[in-house]
């Protein structure tokens, strides 16, 4: 067999667990419908306040904040919704909790890395929330009004970029989670993460109504790539060329966290000492 | 033959951080954290042929379990060198990972809001198992194991001993050359204990799989191994046949004598206790068995006399609480 051929039957195989892994999931979520529900209402409450919030000091200022109206506010925290909803990834938090009930043991011994099993399962489970979120953005859109005129181009990049968002949201998320192999509390710094990709993703505000210095600081993280550019790739209108641009940094972040992921977790095998099992 | 496992001077030492109880100990161990070295596993020589079944024995903490983690890749070894069916285990080759499973006393590999048919469909995939053998293996697992309709149901509904028979066959469904067990009856009830027993038995027959297996339980080790490894603190104790271990241990026999006189005093042959209807049992050193014997043939009036060795489980926990090293 040609190294082409083993690589070939390799992927078929990925390919194949991660079908496999992800049916799993959708069988898992369809039977917890109520909860996905609950998490996802739960969830709206944070674009909503940003959106009355921002939506006021549009109206003060005269019915627009930097080129946002309340309309393209609307529309921009709409599509937030579903952006955050695709940016739930496995949480550093869980691998504590992996680690100290022996399931990492378990994960361990199987012949596929442990990080293919989260993005099978979260990525399974984006295909339910998907269609979930549909009734949910229906409400949101009667009663916020949202203004969104967005290009083919933009829908096309739009419907990349937010799995671009999930993978990359989890590399660096496990990258955080495989801190834990150090320390067994690697809560504090996840609480540090999520404050700057509050203040500098998008997420809080739309990077475009950042101070000039807080863009530029937007520029050297991963935190923009996986809310605003997104959200942006259908909200605002952009060039083809500016839209591929965003995937190509996209891509590029998803190369590095793939690297560091590779490398960390090299040496953090090295000191698992299989605790809880 | 080649070996199936070829440990060399393998050790594991873990750095375990240590302070009093108390606030001012907590404070101090800001500034200052005291560890300790603790050798979990220290010159481990091993060697494995093919088809065997290996029984560790230890105490609580003796490192049987490290030894199985370090075996199964789970862990990196602090020094030596270990190969498995001719890997090496801590490199977690996808090849490698193929060919075992290690299965624990707490297993979390099923899916919890699911029936256990779900999971082992994901296990499929995952070992790229084909189709039609997958289904064979199942079948046989599922038939071997009493499981039944219980693959049907969510795993949260079955009980714990339906849970961990469940947990095994989806270990297996791959058909691992090498099995490392750790207390694999651990928490179930005597007849379900046996069926796992008598399918871990047949499972080594039909497959010639190599299995080594820890356990608490003196019934799984009699049943299943025919050598066995002692472990105490780390280091090997004893390796070789189950029988040889007690004579090898047991520095003692009990002679159980049927006096004619049930009155007579028979505490100068040895360390005399009743054993009922008339009976005495008098423990001697193994030394001594033929010379006390004669003494008492010549001295006290006997019907009848019977010499037997320990019980294995009172010759275990002897080596465990001495912690004598014996050679092999």
């Amino acid at each position: 067999m040609t190294a082409v051929d083993a690589a070939v039957r390799r992927a078929r195989a990925l390919g194949a667990f991660y079908a496999a892994a992800g049916r799993q999931s959708i069988t898992q979520r369809f039977t917890y419908r109520a909860s996905n529900y609950l998490f996802m209402v739960g969830m709206l409450t944070e674009p909503v306040i940003y959106l009355i919030v921002w939506s006021a000091i549009a109206r003060a200022r005269g019915g627009s904040v930097d080129g946002y109206t309340p309309g393209s506010l609307a529309a921009y925290y709409l599509v937030w919704t579903l952006v955050r909803s695709m940016n739930v990834v496995y949480a550093p938090a869980g691998f504590e909790h992996r680690i100290t009930t022996g399931r990492m043991s378990g994960r361990l011994l199987l012949p596929v890395h442990p990080i293919h099993y989260d993005l099978a399962g979260f990525g399974g489970a984006k295909l339910v929330w998907i269609l979930q979120w549909l009734p949910v953005g229906a409400v949101l859109t009667l009663l916020f009004h949202p203004v969104l005129r967005p290009t083919v181009a933009g829908v096309a990049v739009f419907v990349v970029a937010i799995w671009g968002a999930f993978v990359l949201r989890s590399l660096f998320l496990w990258l955080l989670g495989l801190v834990t192999f150090w320390t067994t509390r690697a809560s504090a710094l996840f609480e540090l993460y999520l404050v700057l990709e509050l203040l500098l993703s998008g997420r809080l505000v739309p990077v475009t109504l950042l101070p000039g210095w807080m863009r530029d600081a937007a520029d050297w993280f991963p935190f923009k790539w996986t809310f605003g550019f997104p959200i942006d790739a259908l909200v605002v209108p952009q060039s083809t060329r500016e839209l591929l641009g965003g995937l190509g940094a996209q891509a590029l972040w998803i190369g590095c966290g793939s690297l560091l992921v590779a490398v960390v977790w090299r040496r953090a095998l090295r000191r698992y000492t299989g605790v809880g099992g | 033959m080649t070996a199936v496992v070829e440990a060399s001077g393998l050790s594991r030492a873990f750095k375990v951080p240590e302070r009093d109880a108390g606030v001012r100990s907590a404070v101090k161990g800001l500034f200052r954290r005291s560890t300790r070295t603790s050798h979990a596993v220290r010159d481990l020589d091993l060697r494995v042929e093919p088809g065997e079944v290996v029984g560790f024995l230890g105490a609580n903490g003796a490192g049987k379990t490290t030894t199985l983690k370090l075996l199964s890749g789970l862990l990196h070894p602090s020094s030596g060198s270990v190969r498995v069916l001719g890997h090496e285990p801590a490199r977690r080759e996808p090849a490698y990972l193929r060919r075992m499973a290690l299965v624990m006393g707490n297993r979390h590999q099923l899916q919890w809001d699911l029936p256990a048919v779900d999971s082992f469909e994901l296990n499929r995939a995952i070992y790229r198992i084909p189709w039609p053998e997958f289904r064979r293996a199942r079948d046989e697992l599922v038939e071997l194991l009493d499981l039944g309709d219980l693959v049907r149901k969510p795993v949260r509904n079955l009980s714990l001993g339906e849970r961990m028979k469940m947990e095994l066959a989806g270990s297996l469904l791959h058909r691992p050359e090498v099995l490392f067990l750790d207390e694999p009856t651990l928490g179930l009830d005597v007849t379900m204990q046996r069926r796992v027993r008598s399918f871990l038995a047949d499972y080594n027959r039909a497959h010639s799989a190599t299995v080594l297996l820890t356990s608490h339980y003196m019934a799984d080790i009699e049943a299943l191994c025919r050598r066995v490894v002692v472990i105490h603190h780390g280091k090997v104790l004893f390796d070789g046949a189950l029988s040889r271990l007690g004579e090898q241990f047991a520095a003692y026999r009990e002679i159980e004598v049927t006096p004619d006189d049930p009155g007579a005093d028979l505490g100068a042959y040895g360390e005399c206790r009743p054993a009922g209807e008339g009976r005495a049992r008098i423990r001697v050193p193994a030394a001594d068995v033929p010379a006390t014997m004669a003494r008492l043939l010549a001295d006290v009036g006997i019907t009848d006399l019977t010499v037997t060795a320990p019980p294995i489980e009172d010759v275990i926990a002897r080596i465990f609480t001495s912690g004598a090293a014996v050679p092999s």
